[in-house]
């Protein structure tokens, strides 16, 4: 079976818990409970990431092929080997600049009407 | 942590399988987090509200995939796809629209208030078990029973009304005050009738029923108070029925005030009350029926004269229904389940056929990692798919079918309308639709991903199809089986309906007009009034150019099947209930205009009159009963309380229609000889005349002419006799219309069923059979080779359908107008018409198979 390439924006706009997933596991391959430490951690506790929802989107994100699963493990004293790994795929980066570009626009707009503050 | 466990079980197994533990290691650091109950207690919160809407949503999102795959592979076979949502649709359809007019009569609740609380209560004699009771005994009743909260008595008129857009007879009933309040429903509009207005002299009021309001009122809510006329009498308006209010049946468009003198309290044989009663709280049939057991024994003693051997009966309003009409609703449905039944069975042969053509690419899906669940999953949101495309058409096809249907509900029934779909129709289509689906999904889908079958990647297109070509030969012998008791069943009615098209009525129905003017009692009670009316009518139709004859008739034959009167004869003993006669007052030239011989003597005619001796003619089995081996002309004998004398005999009607063979003997009385006022119900009314002209001028012109002698008079019923006798057997015509129908559809799935095993069965052997032709099989070998197996299931689908059929003949003998339940020809019929079938089902199968290339299909492999 083959795939046509698909274009990021049929993605968009992505849900905040996607956006933030796939934030998580852009820089390294982190497993569940590290990824939503990460999100709470970036938020400043402002968004925690439930099980369900996590799992939930991440089952998603896989299939749509915004995520891998990592087949090669992180270094041994690192690894918790009962845990799954999943880093951003090539797609997935496309999708996520693709959503960050959108948010700069929604902002730009903003900023025009007066509803946002100016770049530092 | 168990409970935790527990709830992940909303998720769907696939989704628990990859991230459960996960989950619950996650679930189980936050626990520990957790500080003091309340802390613990939110994070269960939490949770409860984490999983079940992402539970739910994982399900939405395998519905969507499982839909979208659906769709894409169904997509890849419409014919396949276009078979089974007809199939489904047949199925589906034919079920709800049967279940439609059955639950309306037999099933649903009657539309009146606690209608299980209803009863009707009639007299009984022995041999008579529903006898109405006369006003006397009514009020006796009233007064001495304590099972009934309430006891209201009506009975049937016929008025014509004058105040509405134009004069017209209607139909109606005279009810007591307190029958409307006992059924419980209110007026639309207005109220209804009180105990002041139910005593005599009292100023006349009528309740209209929604159809007599609209029609003839407009609907408009100023109808309250609008005087109009019954039958010359002043009545004022003062309600509105709701729609579906229908009482006693839905011919009933208005109800006036039932009011007796005390004269009517004299007589307790003159009986013509219909009582029905609301049972106290708690009372149960038994109890009422045996306080009417004991009232009517005490009535006994007091009146031991005339009411002896009187009892009651009692049964639920809702009870009504005709022996006939049940029987034939219950076959009717028993009938839609039977074609569900082939309609599963063909669904179930498909998918399992299905499946296995599908067996690589689930073996390849297994191999891909999806689990035994989701690929059953996967399967049964097909067949659910096609179930649900299949009953949406189905809805459609009943929707269609239930105006016919709905022809097979008996019309005496207080119901209003027996042909619409509601909710309640549609939650059961729904209901047997997603049964369908799911019933006839999970077993090839059990089957297909069962261990055996996902080894269909190494072993090829040969492996593991003994099994479900078994249960496939099984379920299309199960249809052939069905369809056997549907054919026989439907050829047992066309028999039934062909012996009663032959019996000769006695009259020559081709030709002749008919109509009803009935005339108003108040105006016309002097016979000589009446008189001259029907000589200036019949005399100005008689001279119209092309009308041969035309006469006026109490009723004409089969539309009143009752007005039987007892007879005695000076010099026998009188031989009470078995010495009767079917009587009607005639106007000249009856018999020539129904076409029944004059066999001896004359006809009545204009000198017959008050003056003259009183005359009779009688029908040929009159005079044989009573006088055998004399001449019939000039005997005397008794009936309407007067000696009469015979005048002429003429041929034999079937008055009480064409399926009683036990009519009574009847007798013609001239119009002329009979008291002023006397017998009003008798009085001439059924017009009828032979010409030969088209209906529509000929009606134009008798239209005028009784306009010119009456102004007032309402015309009805305008019809031909032949259509007259065709409404004897139209109800059975609509039945076998029905059967007929459902048995086509239970033999064409049949059909479709042998072509698919068999062209099935030709496909998984096509190197079986390109093997045998290389080595030098004819093509009449494998022809048979392929037929066989078809006609093996034929022969023993016939064989068990046979005792079926036997049995559901046996059970419809009520209905069969006395043709055999082992009617040879009919057998012989059904099973040439499955031979004829299995013949035309083999047809393609077989045509591929002798048209294999050995050297192609050897090559392909």
């Amino acid at each position: 079976m083959t795939h046509e390439p698909l274009d990021p924006r049929r993605f968009l706009p992505l849900p905040p818990a996607t956006f933030h997933i796939l934030l998580a596991v852009a820089e390294e391959s982190r497993h569940g409970y590290a990824i939503i430490q990460d999100v709470e951690t970036r938020t400043g506790g402002a968004v925690r990431l439930s099980a369900g929802t996590l799992y939930r989107s991440i089952q998603r994100m896989l299939e749509d092929g915004l995520i891998e699963e990592v087949r090669e493990r992180p270094a041994p004293e690192l690894d918790d080997e009962r845990r799954r790994y999943y880093r951003i795929s090539t797609l997935g980066a496309d999708v996520a600049r693709a959503e960050a570009t959108r948010l700069t626009e929604l902002v730009s707009f903003a900023r025009a009407a007066g509803l946002a503050p100016e770049r530092a | 942590m168990g409970l935790y466990k527990a709830l992940l079980y909303l998720f769907p197994k696939s989704f628990r399988l990859e991230y459960a533990d996960e989950m619950r290691r996650i679930f189980t650091g936050r626990l520990a987090d957790a500080a003091g109950n309340a802390e613990v207690l939110s994070l269960w919160m939490e949770t409860l509200l984490d999983v079940i809407p992402n539970a739910l949503m994982v399900h939405l999102d395998i519905l969507r995939q499982d839909l979208r795959f659906t769709a894409r592979s169904l997509g890849r076979a419409p014919g396949f796809t276009l078979t089974a949502i007809v199939v489904a649709a047949l199925g589906v359809g034919a079920t709800t629209a049967a279940f439609s007019v059955t639950d309306r009569v037999l099933i649903r609740p009657l539309p009146f208030a606690q209608p299980e609380r209803l009863v009707k209560v009639w007299e009984s004699v022995p041999g008579y078990s529903k006898m109405e009771p006369s006003p006397a005994n009514y009020r006796d009743w009233l007064r001495m029973t304590r099972s009934f909260d309430a006891l209201g008595a009506y009975t049937g008129t016929s008025m014509n009304l004058i105040g509405g857009a134009d004069p017209m007879r209607i139909q109606g009933a005279a009810a007591t005050a307190n029958l409307l309040p006992i059924l419980g429903v209110p007026p639309l509009l207005g109220r209804l009738f009180n105990q002041e207005e139910e005593v005599q002299g009292a100023a006349g009021v009528v309740v209209l029923s929604y159809g007599l309001w609209q029609d003839s009122f407009g609907g408009r809510e100023d109808v309250l108070g609008q005087r109009v006329r019954l039958d010359e009498a002043a009545y004022t308006v003062i309600g509105v029925m709701p729609p579906q209010f229908a009482f006693p049946d839905r011919a009933t468009r208005i109800w006036t005030p039932l009011t007796f003198d005390e004269d009517a309290y004299q007589d307790r044989n003159n009986a013509y009350l219909r009582v029905v009663g609301r049972l106290k709280n708690g009372v149960t049939l038994g109890q009422v029926r045996a306080e009417m057991a004991l009232v009517t024994g005490q009535i006994e003693q007091q009146h031991p004269q005339e009411n002896s051997d009187h009892r009651a009966t009692v049964h639920f309003l809702g009870d009504e229904v005709p022996h006939q009409a049940r029987l034939l609703l219950l076959a009717l449905f028993g009938a839609s389940l039977c074609v569900l039944m082939i309609a599963c069975t063909n669904l179930a042969s498909l998918l399992i056929a299905r499946s296995l053509h599908r067996r690589k690419e689930l073996a390849v899906r297994t191999a891909l990692g999806a689990g035994r669940e989701r690929l059953i999953r996967q399967l049964i949101t097909e067949s659910l798919a096609l179930a649900v495309c299949g009953g949406l058409l189905g809805v459609a096809l009943a929707a269609s079918g239930t105006p016919l249907l709905a022809q097979l509900a008996p019309t005496n029934l207080p119901l209003a309308d027996t042909s619409q779909m509601d909710l309640r129709v549609l939650a059961f289509a729904a209901l047997i639709t997603v049964m369908t689906g799911v019933a006839f999904g999970v077993l090839p889908a059990l089957r297909v991903s069962g261990d055996g079958n996902l080894k269909g990647l190494r072993e090829g297109a040969r492996g593991g199809i003994g099994g479900p070509r078994k249960l496939r030969s099984a379920l299309v012998f199960a249809e052939i089986a069905i369809s056997v008791v549907l054919l026989v069943s439907s050829g047992l009615l066309v028999r039934a309906l062909w012996r009663i098209q032959q019996v000769d009525p006695g009259f020559r129905s081709a030709g002749v007009l008919t109509l009803r003017t009935s005339l108003s009692m108040s105006r016309y009670a002097p016979t000589e009034t009446r008189a001259r009316f029907y000589d200036q009518v019949l005399s100005e139709i008689r001279a119209l150019p092309g009308v041969a004859s035309a006469a006026y008739s109490s009723f004409l034959p089969m539309t009143m099947r009752g007005g039987i009167w007892p007879l005695t004869f000076s010099g026998r003993p009188p031989n009470e209930g078995e010495d009767k006669a079917s009587v009607r007052f005639v106007t000249p030239q009856l018999f020539e205009t129904l076409g029944v011989p004059l066999r001896q003597g004359r006809d009545v005619n204009g000198l017959d009159t008050r003056f003259a001796p009183a005359a009779a003619v009688v029908s040929e089995s009159f005079a044989r009963r009573y006088w055998p081996d004399n001449d019939p002309i000039g005997r005397i004998f008794n009936v309407t309380f007067q000696d009469r004398i015979v005048v002429g005999v003429v041929g034999d009607i079937r008055v009480r229609g064409l399926e009683r063979t036990d009519s009574e003997p009847q007798v013609y009385l001239p119009y002329q000889q009979v008291a002023d006022g006397a017998v009003p119900f008798y009085a001439p009314k059924d017009l009828a005349i032979r010409s030969s002209l088209d209906s529509a001028s000929l009606l134009k012109a008798v239209r005028e002419i009784l306009r010119r002698a009456d102004p007032e008079v309402p015309i009805s019923d305008v019809r031909t006799l032949g259509a007259i006798v065709e409404a004897e057997t139209s109800p059975r015509s609509a039945q076998l219309r029905v059967l007929g129908a459902f048995a086509l559809i239970a033999i064409l799935l049949a059909g479709i069923g042998i072509h698919g095993l068999l062209a099935f069965g030709v496909s998984t052997r096509l190197q079986e059979i390109a093997v045998r032709i290389a080595l030098g099989a004819a093509r009449g070998d494998i022809l048979r080779l392929v037929v066989r197996d078809g006609a093996q299931l034929a022969v023993a689908g016939v064989a068990v359908g046979a005792f079926g059929a036997y049995a559901a003949g046996r059970g419809l003998a009520a209905l069969l107008a006395g043709v055999s339940p082992a009617d040879l020809p009919t057998f012989m019929a059904a099973a040439g018409i499955v031979g004829v079938m299995t013949l035309l089902g083999s047809l393609l199968p077989a045509l591929r198979a002798v048209r294999v290339n050995p050297t192609a299909v050897m090559r392909s492999e």
